[in-house]
């Protein structure tokens, strides 16, 4: 009985669970209520995976109306997936936020982070499993609004603006894509995705699907952080608290993508996206430019989380290219970056968390000796570093590997390029921190000061997770591929 | 359709570019938001626009109608005026925080301060 619930209780117990932090708002209830709702979401969402996997697709019309006048959630191998990424990041950055956000958030306003917390990922969840085009705005808005409020409580009063100048672009984005849809619904008078894929290819020579295609893709753009619509994002990552930053980096922008997934292979189709319209050349062309310029810009950086930031910028743009690809292999090796970048930036983030919360600070300059002084928080950040740069044995070097096989499949090699020189890129941003940490003259003061367990735990969770998966890939890629293979498929 | 038959979606693209331009163009973060507002409402107006049919009767069932306008549409933009709200709300307290933290609303006193906007 249960079990045909799964689907309601994915976005409910987050739901229900915010208001209740709202409610209680001491710290360590809220916590508690936060961690226990993400270890829920997380159960619910492997329950769903392993279903979906065995048997097939769950349809799940809520309130018992059935599909095209209530609203239907519908569970396949990508949305299943890409909630399993998002409720084990909230999970194990959850485990670390306790600590993190005592030491940076006043004590009267930590009940209100975890509310946002739990609200934003509410909106996450619900985006990846809706099948409804409208209920996808709205959560896309939950999720929207409440990471405004999170970033703005970040200790720097530039997070102040950094927020301010995400509401502005996240709400023409979100807009953008309330107009697309709206103009989807004009053509076709309907609003669950299964019918408008079902009727659009009928219509889908009219200039109304083509603006509605263009107004979706641009507002999922800004969404995305796809160069040059990328601007919002360096400043909210690097001034959010740190448990946010590590949050929304292995997050938000992956559950964009997956929107533009959805609508680029379940609702419009392959021939339409990206036959008929030029959204391949588009994603190529932009996908490349913010690989190369945005790891360019990161090496700069003096502040490492926008360093990092930077470096997500240069992900999304991998995560472009091997759409662009239009072909199997490359879907697969953007679905397989989907989880391997949430798994590294985590870790990254995670680590700088740790380092912040020592040392007050994640700046470049003041990384001189960490390595002696903390050796195993760095140690987490070189093995995410490494990740990040796709050397072999960890899971960076796997999807890297098969977006790199799948461009040459295609016969783009520039595109082969790209990737090699983002990598390189990579080496030197990443090999600045390591030198500053590891060989650079130490500060007088060299005594071992670590974070605590509490802290360290789930950093090293995810830093085994990406040397796991650079050595298991039966998992991930099998995962993938299914996945990719049923977008290119079949309708959603 | 004439050209005046379009007169909702002449208002709806006018009101839309000039929402679009105060925020591209204003420095004062209010204006911005103000602005934001305006290219929100036209998209409210879009939708409404769309829920109307020739000859179509308020959708309330009765007698003698076979034509309604759809209803949908107005539920949709429901939802949509409360997210809305909910965002200029939020966008004015940030407002608020911003100016309370660096004394002033314009975008390039407050770059000048510390280099972020």
């Amino acid at each position: 009985m249960i079990n045909g619930q799964l689907p309601a209780l994915q976005v409910v117990v987050p739901l229900i669970a915010a208001a209740l932090c709202l409610v209680l708002s001491r710290p360590g209830a809220a916590w508690l209520i936060t961690f226990a709702a993400s270890v829920v979401s997380m159960l619910v969402s492997l329950l769903m995976l392993e279903e979906v996997l065995q048997s097939g697709v769950i349809d799940y019309a809520f309130g018992g109306w059935a599909a095209p006048f209530g609203i239907a959630y519908r569970v396949d191998i990508v949305n299943a997936y890409v909630l399993m990424i998002v409720s084990t990041i909230s999970t194990v950055v959850s485990v670390f936020a306790r600590v993190s956000v005592a030491s940076e958030i006043e004590t009267h306003n930590q009940g209100f982070f975890y509310t946002a917390w739990l609200l934003c990922l509410t909106g996450l969840l619900g985006i990846a499993i809706t099948g409804d085009a409208f209920n996808l705005f709205v959560f896309l808005e939950i999720s929207s609004l409440s990471s405004y409020v999170l970033i703005a409580m970040g200790s720097d009063r530039r997070a102040l603006t950094a927020a301010y100048q995400y509401l502005i672009m996240g709400t023409i984005g979100a807009t953008f894509i309330l107009i697309g849809v709206g103009l989807l619904y004009a053509l076709t008078g309907t609003l669950n995705m299964l019918d408008l894929a079902a009727r659009l290819p009928e219509v889908a020579d009219s200039r109304t699907a083509r603006t509605g295609f263009a107004f979706l893709t641009v507002g999922l753009g800004l969404k995305i952080a796809l160069f040059p619509l990328h601007l919002w994002l360096p400043n909210a990552y690097a001034y959010a608290p740190s448990a946010v930053s590590a949050f929304l980096a292995a997050t938000a922008t992956k559950v964009a993508v997956y929107v533009l997934l959805r609508f680029v292979f379940s609702v419009f189709g392959v021939e339409f996206a990206l036959g008929a319209m030029p959204l391949a050349l588009g994603l190529a062309v932009l996908g490349s430019i913010a690989v190369l310029s945005a790891s360019t810009v990161a090496i700069f950086q003096q502040n490492l989380k926008r360093m990092l930031a930077y470096s997500s910028v240069a992900q999304v743009g991998y995560l472009a290219l091997g759409v662009s690809l239009a072909t199997p292999a490359g879907l697969t090796a953007t679905l397989l970056h989907l989880f391997n970048h949430a798994l590294m930036k985590g870790a990254l983030f995670v680590a700088l968390g740790c380092i912040a919360w020592r040392i007050g600070s994640s700046r470049l300059e003041d990384f001189a000796g960490l390595g002696y002084r903390m050796p195993w928080t760095m140690g987490v950040f070189v093995v995410g570093g490494l990740s990040l740069i796709g050397i072999p044995l960890t899971a960076g070097f796997i999807s890297k590997w098969y977006l790199v096989l799948a461009a040459l499949d295609k016969g783009w090699w520039p595109v082969t390029v790209v990737i090699i020189a983002g990598s390189l890129l990579a080496v030197i941003y990443i090999w600045r921190v390591v030198e500053s940490a590891y060989l650079a003259d130490p500060p007088a003061q060299t005594a071992k000061a670590e974070a605590p367990a509490s802290m360290l735990i789930p950093a090293w969770l995810l830093a085994i997770a990406n040397l796991y998966f650079g050595s298991h890939t039966d998992l991930s890629v099998g995962i993938a591929a299914r996945a990719a293979a049923g977008l290119f498929g079949a309708a959603p | 359709m004439t050209i005046a038959g379009l007169y909702n979606y002449w208002i709806v693209i006018l009101l839309m570019m000039t929402g679009f331009y105060v925020v591209i163009s204003s420095g004062n973060l209010v204006k911005k938001i103000i602005g934001l507002n305006l290219f929100q409402a036209s998209v409210f107006i879009l939708y409404i626009s769309i829920g109307k049919i020739a000859n179509g009767h308020v959708p309330i069932l009765q007698d003698g109608v076979s034509h309604y306008s759809n209803p949908l549409p107005h539920v949709l933009i429901l939802t949509a005026i409360v997210v809305g709200v909910s965002t200029t709300a939020l966008g004015l307290a940030l407002v608020v925080r911003i100016r309370e933290s660096y004394g002033s609303v314009e975008e390039e006193e407050i770059h000048r301060q510390d280099e972020s906007l």
